[in-house]
């Protein structure tokens, strides 16, 4: 089965592992219509818990359910799930390295209508600064399924960060996920851009644009944390310069935590992303992200910026 | 009288051990939870020397009952609780927080055996101890799980979440335990943040309600039977207690939520607890 939306995606595959693996456990916090943990409820509706509007005692709940020998999976919208339970996570499942799944669904500016209250653009920072965490961002549906099954094998706490809507797929498909090591997608030779979730097929189409200009390799980098500190290092170090580029405020994310490795390395980087401010509404997801400069142009513009000098 | 002299003795004697188990880990000179320690001693002797089944040989067995500090800060009284049984070495508890070992100023699940669950952030434990019921039913695992909480502790809005949750799922084999001593770190529950009528909150939550005198060992012990009783529904025990139980100069004074001992205050603990 082939998804275009990240959502799809991870409902149903976990429906898929539920059937042989009764470890799995899914908690919704009355949006599983939403996070598609509705799939599970309606495929195996002992082992899905509806916790009602109440995130913090959902997470904590899962951190019990662990220690009998489930996985849970706890879902919510990425700014509940991994901001409003953060206290849950960091002091019981984090500090236990307890077998907790959380996923967090409509993340950065995914759920474009709802406006800042709802876009997650701190949720990777917030995750990744807590020691035991893995975090993972899939670069599209494709990703998502074989993130999930990466999961439930991976013994610890971890940190799904998907997205709202539909785009195309830019991974193969079936393509066996390993948590900690990025994809190249592209190679090239002028210019590494590392990027992560929708952000990646955008990096695809602004290398492809300036393919008689720059030499431009992309990087899917699924694995925040933990960051691959030896592949970021052997994938900048034949070019000029880097540019990170991600669907999440530039403090913090994607671009802090390759910056934290390529510092000792003495490589220019530039930032893609959310600069240090909230969200805001718009009519549609494209509008949004065109307004918060998460296009293919900006991309486009950021490369060219850091060609320049070397040209 | 539904139990034996013998047996309200021996877990009055070996709670008075636990409260003097905690008056050593804490020691001279080093602040230490003494207070809600002591004030919740004759509970978790109950539960640890006769009511829970539990083996210290092997701390992870599946149908065992389990018991979670939600007050999570009064860990020296779980630590001297599991020294008691065997999990560990009760010489240990003497080097209670020093620089890397396995006995933490709060509870580690990672580094103590038979503790459950990593708690201290208060409002959270009860939550854990609902998952865990949920698990043990998915399993039918027939035991049950015990959270004690704190008066205190009560203004946390996840433990009125969880007492939600644990009603709406029937979870039966949910045991709260409130430490009902009615000091929190800053004074007087009534003075500083006034989170009672406890019984009436509990009861409207759904969860079946007793209320007993917390030093009290038949009491006890009769409470914990009656919550085995009870089907379809969570209990919770309001155990009224004195914080600080058994020192008397620490009894009812706030100074010794997490206070320091000087050497005669520490002398006179023991002698009083002898």
């Amino acid at each position: 089965m082939t998804y275009t939306n990240q959502r799809m995606a991870y409902g149903n595959t976990l429906v898929e592992l539920g059937k042989e693996d009764k470890r799995i456990v899914v908690l919704d916090a009355d949006l599983g219509g939403s996070t598609m943990g509705k799939l599970f409820e309606a495929a195996y509706p002992e082992r899905h818990f509806e916790m009602g509007i109440a995130e913090a005692n959902m997470t904590s709940v899962a951190a019990g359910l662990a220690q009998t020998g489930k996985i849970p999976f706890t879902n919510s919208f990425a700014v509940f799930a991994g901001g409003r339970a953060y206290d849950q996570i960091r002091q019981t499942i984090a500090i236990g390295k307890l077998n907790v799944k959380i996923c967090g669904s409509s993340s950065g500016m995914s759920d474009f209508g709802d406006g800042a209250t709802h876009q997650a653009i701190e949720d990777m920072a917030i995750m990744r600064a807590i020691p035991n965490m893995t975090v993972i961002c899939p670069a599209d549906a494709n990703e998502t399924v074989q993130a999930v099954k990466a999961m439930v094998e991976l013994d610890g706490p971890c940190y799904l960060r998907l997205n709202r809507n539909d785009y195309e797929n830019v991974t193969p498909e079936d393509k066996p996920f390993e948590i900690g090591i990025p994809s190249v997608l592209k190679e090239g030779s002028d210019i590494v851009v590392f990027a992560t979730g929708i952000m990646v097929g955008k990096a695809l189409e602004a290398a492809e644009e300036l393919k008689d200009k720059v030499s431009v390799k992309v990087v899917n980098v699924s694995t925040i944390k933990p960051m691959n500190k030896e592949a970021v290092i052997k994938q900048a170090k034949d070019c000029k310069a880097v540019v990170t580029v991600e669907e999440h405020s530039i403090v913090g994310g994607l671009g802090s935590a390759v910056s934290e490795v390529l510092c000792k390395e003495c490589k220019p980087i530039e930032f893609v992303g959310v600069e240090d401010t909230f969200g805001g509404s718009g009519h549609n997801y494209n509008d949004v992200l065109e307004y918060y400069k998460l296009t293919k142009e900006h991309i486009v513009e950021s490369i060219l910026k850091m060609v320049e000098p070397y040209k | 009288m539904k139990y034996s002299k013998e047996l309200i003795d021996e877990l009055n004697q070996k709670a008075k051990k636990l409260r003097k188990d905690v008056v050593i880990s804490i020691g001279v000179g080093v602040a230490g939870h003494i207070g809600g320690s002591n004030s919740s001693a004759d509970i978790v002797s109950a539960l640890y020397f006769h009511k829970m089944k539990h083996d210290p040989k092997n701390p992870k067995m599946p149908d065992r009952d389990r018991f979670l500090l939600s007050k999570g800060h009064v860990a020296i009284l779980q630590y001297a609780a599991l020294a008691e049984s065997g999990y560990f070495p009760v010489e240990d508890l003497k080097k209670t927080k020093e620089i890397g070992f396995y006995l933490q100023g709060h509870p580690d699940v990672l580094k103590t055996p038979g503790i459950e669950a990593g708690t201290g952030s208060l409002g959270q434990g009860l939550s854990i101890g609902l998952g865990m019921a949920l698990g043990m039913k998915l399993d039918h695992i027939d035991r049950k799980v015990y959270v004690l909480v704190g008066d205190g502790e009560s203004a946390e809005g996840q433990i009125w979440e969880a007492a939600m949750a644990a009603s709406a799922f029937k979870a039966d084999n949910l045991v709260a335990i409130v430490d009902n001593n009615g000091l929190q770190a800053n004074g007087k529950v009534t003075d500083r943040f006034n989170s009672y009528p406890l019984i009436p909150k509990w009861e409207s939550f759904g969860w079946n309600v007793i209320e007993i005198d917390g030093h009290n060992m038949e009491e006890i012990l009769s409470a914990f039977d009656e919550a085995d009783m009870v089907k379809g529904k969570p209990t919770v025990i309001i155990a009224h207690t004195v914080k600080g139980k058994g020192v008397s100069f620490a009894e009812n004074v706030v100074g010794f939520h997490n206070g320091m001992l000087t050497e005669e205050n520490y002398a006179q603990a023991l002698k009083e607890l002898s």
